[in-house]
């Protein structure tokens, strides 16, 4: 697929671009120029839609405010994907450990998937506090549940036949785990992680939405109540960037880790 | 297809030419799936150490079975599969069957996570052997199957045949005096197989282990083995128990020979006769 004797490495790089990059812009520019477009014609009130440029001079007039709301809203997302991705993992392994475990406690841990973090919100702010702390327990509430599903589903997909070899060998259960069953499940772990880490921007900003303090999700509800819309899309926008950013960060994590054997990050470019 | 298979056996893997292989007692053993099927009906089978030993027979007549009874992964229904590690020994070490026994699957069943080396030396260090003399006791290994070389290449990284290979040398990186095979190398193409089935018959002079090799194929079984065991269809007994008598040392052209022809024959009617049997 590639083109076979490609010498000049920078024509290599720019043919790269154009067939990577380019695509996913196409699309975004149509989109805010319709935007722009159709409120300049008057087709929609801006107060409804605001034009993408009055966006843009949102982000640029707020953006003091802006950014710090970014960066708090982050470090609580990341906290609750941290939080998830460790209890998740040792959940999972806990319950993939013996059926009874499993009969027992997996009920509760579908409940952390089922359960209506925007009810639950006001709660948290009773009991772990304003802030930072109720942002990242939401953000946790959410996203623990994939990380869960997804590794319990690797562990225990571990080939029979190796797991008789390692008992031919000798290997106790710590060295099973450790050096079997654990990496064999990396994948579908990194799935349950992928699919937390956008989870977790989400459940984050829901929490801010009732206790936070300076961070996106309370911007928002403030803008919102305000009438300041391009705000609104500003902080909406900000937001999407940093759940995109923690998925770029667990794929490439993902890349590094699964490069070598893993059918799904093998001769990917 | 990977090097010449003309590297000698290192001196880590073949130990003053001694034969170390160990007798296997195999007697009145019957199977019983959970289920209720019964894979075994009764086998008695005695394996004088250093002995190749062929098990042939239809698909489902207990052969991957009775080698799970032996490898010690299965308890029998009924009867008792004995190791027994007196007999052949040179040291007379008491036998650890963590260490004494390997097995080879159909599958390479490697981890993908980990080079050809550190996946030889896996039975190394799950006994916990210090790091330096796992490594240097697979690469040796790892030269004795030819692999020499391709030691920091990942499974996905190897043919088929190289993978299989792989799973050779971790079987034999513990010195093992017995050998137990299921179908090695039945997901390979003929030539592949042939210079496996040349490579494990060098491999098997060398270090004198006793082999249990689980086959479909008269020819291979009649190639490698010193001994030919025929099991009929399921529920599985012995049909047919031949030795093998041809020269110790076989090369290919040994295919085209008259008495390997007869061998071979004789194993053929066995395995149709066993296929017949009604259950």
């Amino acid at each position: 697929m590639d083109e076979p004797n490609d010498p000049q490495p920078h024509g290599r790089r720019r043919s790269l671009l154009i067939r990577h990059v380019l695509p996913p812009l196409v699309p975004l520019v149509a989109v805010l120029a319709g935007a722009e477009l159709a409120v300049r014609l008057g087709w929609v009130e801006s107060y409804l839609l605001p034009p993408p440029t009055a966006v843009a001079r949102s982000l640029a007039a707020d953006w003091r405010e802006l950014s710090r709301a970014t960066v708090n809203t982050a470090v609580a997302a990341a906290a609750g994907f941290a939080l998830s991705a460790v209890v998740g993992v040792a959940a999972a392994v806990g319950l993939a450990s013996s059926a009874w475990a499993r009969r027992a406690f997996y009920p509760y841990a579908v409940f952390f998937q089922t359960v209506p973090i925007v009810a639950v919100a006001p709660l948290l702010v009773i009991w772990v506090g304003y802030g930072l702390p109720t942002a990242a327990a939401a953000a946790f509430i959410v996203s623990l549940f994939p990380v869960v599903a997804n590794a319990l589903a690797g562990l225990r997909a571990t080939d029979p036949a190796l797991l008789d070899l390692f008992r031919l060998y000798g290997a106790g259960r710590a060295a099973t785990l450790l050096k079997l069953r654990l990496p064999a499940a990396l994948p579908q772990v990194l799935t349950g992680l992928r699919v937390a880490g956008g989870l977790a921007v989400i459940g984050a900003i829901v929490g801010e939405f009732i206790g936070g303090n300076g961070s996106l999700g309370d911007v928002i509800t403030s803008a919102l109540t305000q009438q300041r819309n391009a705000k609104v899309f500003a902080a909406v926008l900000l937001a999407s960037l940093l759940g995109l950013g923690l998925f770029g960060a667990i794929n490439a994590a993902s890349r590094l880790a699964l490069r070598n054997w893993h059918a799904s990050e093998r001769d990917v470019r | 297809m990977g090097p010449p298979l003309l590297n000698p056996v290192p001196k880590s893997l073949s130990p003053a030419g001694l034969t170390r292989g160990v007798a296997v007692q195999i007697s009145g053993v019957r199977h019983v799936f959970p289920g209720g099927v019964e894979a075994i009906r009764r086998v008695d089978l005695d394996i004088a150490p250093g002995e190749f030993v062929a098990l042939l027979g239809p698909s489902g007549c207990g052969k991957s079975t009775l080698l799970r009874l032996v490898a010690g992964l299965d308890e029998p229904t009924a009867g008792r599969v004995e190791v027994d590690a007196a007999a052949g020994s040179d040291d007379g070490r008491p036998l650890d069957r963590r260490a004494d026994v390997a097995c080879v699957f159909q599958d390479a069943h490697l981890l993908p996570w980990r080079t050809a080396l550190h996946n030889a030396a896996l039975p190394l260090e799950l006994r916990g052997v210090p790091s330096a003399d796992r490594l240097s006791a697979a690469a040796a290994a790892l030269a004795a199957v030819g692999l020499g070389g391709a030691e920091h290449r990942y499974p996905a990284q190897l043919s088929g045949g190289m993978r299989m290979r792989v799973s050779i040398a971790r079987a034999l990186v513990t010195r093992p005096r017995l050998l137990l095979m299921d179908e090695p190398f039945a997901a390979l193409d003929e030539i592949t197989r042939q210079r496996l089935d040349d490579l494990l018959r060098r491999l098997w002079a060398d270090t004198g282990a006793t082999v249990l090799f689980v086959t479909h194929s008269t020819q291979e079984a009649v190639f490698l083995a010193t001994r030919a065991v025929v099991m009929s269809g399921r529920p599985g007994r012995v049909v047919l128990d031949r030795p093998i008598d041809l020269p110790r040392e076989r090369s290919a052209d040994l295919r085209a020979d008259v008495a390997f022809a007869r061998h071979a024959g004789a194993v053929y009617a066995a395995l149709e006769r066993g296929e017949a049997v009604p259950a």
